[in-house]
């Protein structure tokens, strides 16, 4: 019972059990941590000072927090462009396409339904 | 014939074509169930987004969100993610002993996420800006309270885990286990980024 991790080969894992010597991977981690803690504190710092126009600070909020997703999934998921890993980056591309459909879709349907909606008031007018 | 052929080939076949280990399905069948759950999320992002603005006159994100507690829960929760990639380590290089205290920093700091989200919820409701006040706060509860839930139910895995490590030790399937729970713990920071940013730090803007 010892090694079930470690013995299989590197284009059978998942993300996670890249297994290149137990010990050489906790300087991933280590970077991983360095490099998401930056953009976090980044990111909070942006939000409150007032260096940045409205416009400008959404977009680099939005920016950052992307990049930090990014460095979660390479250092903490070990999902990584390798051939090996076809099947799971197709599974993210798939998720991500949804996730957009959702998420813009609702946003552009309900912004389109508040400017064709007549105001309330008015709407209360009318019913009288 | 064919089938001859399929069955010489098996034997000498590139390692490539060598059925999965029992590990690598059961990791990837429990991502495609992780992504199903960023999907629900984006669901709950999009509804958030939708209502942002339709606070009833009641208090807004601006009145109610302290950002230092924000911080600090983000402190924990990736603190955590950091210790759960060492306790894999750990747990592949066989240290139980190792692996039971990392498992224990993991269930700490994410209690110290939770408390300190209880807290503000508590703090918000007992204010009058409960989730009924308005669609703004009942869609922010939904999508918080929906990742809150997400870290209870981690906090009874590790619990589960801690307990299976100290009294049975590894085997293959501790192994599985610890596996999935780690994807699961990574993945709820990974939507904890969206809402930290989506929902206070852009919140609060004027």
């Amino acid at each position: 019972m010892t090694d079930s991790v470690v013995s299989f080969p590197a284009h059978l894992r998942t993300p996670g059990t890249d297994t290149r010597g137990s010990t050489g991977r906790w300087p991933t981690y280590a970077v991983g941590f360095a490099l998401a803690a930056g953009l976090t504190v980044a990111s909070f710092a942006l939000a409150q000072g007032h260096w940045l126009t409205p416009a400008s600070l959404v977009a680099a909020l939005v920016v950052l927090a992307i990049a930090q997703m990014i460095v979660h999934l390479i250092f903490f998921l070990h999902i990584t462009t390798a051939p090996a890993q076809k099947t799971n980056i197709l599974a993210l591309l798939l998720t991500l396409l949804i996730i957009s459909l959702i998420v813009i879709g609702s946003l552009w349907i309900m912004a389109q339904l508040h400017t064709h909606m007549v105001p309330m008031d008015q709407l209360m007018q009318m019913q009288r | 014939m064919s089938n001859v052929s399929i069955a010489t080939a098996g034997e000498r076949a590139p390692a490539r074509y060598q059925p999965a280990t029992k590990l690598g399905v059961t990791g990837f069948g429990f991502y495609v169930y992780l992504l199903s759950d960023a999907i629900l999320f984006s669901a709950l992002f999009a509804t958030f987004a939708v209502l942002k603005t339709a606070t009833d006159g009641g208090p807004t994100a601006r009145d109610l969100f302290d950002l230092k507690n924000v911080g600090l829960e983000t402190a924990c929760l990736l603190t955590s993610s950091f210790v759960c990639g060492l306790a894999m380590q750990a747990a592949e290089a066989r240290k139980p002993r190792e692996l039971a205290v990392l498992l224990g920093v993991v269930f700490v700091l994410g209690a110290s996420f939770l408390t300190l989200e209880i807290h503000e919820f508590g703090g918000m409701i007992a204010a009058g800006a409960g989730p009924d006040r308005s669609a703004f706060l009942s869609a922010f509860f939904a999508l918080v309270g929906a990742h809150g839930l997400h870290i209870t139910v981690g906090l009874i895995w590790i619990g589960s885990l801690l307990v299976h490590i100290m009294t049975m030790g590894f085997s293959e399937a501790y192994q599985r286990r610890l596996f999935c729970f780690s994807l699961f713990w990574h993945v709820l920071d990974v939507v904890w980024i969206a809402i930290f940013t989506f929902v206070y730090l852009l919140g609060v803007q004027p």
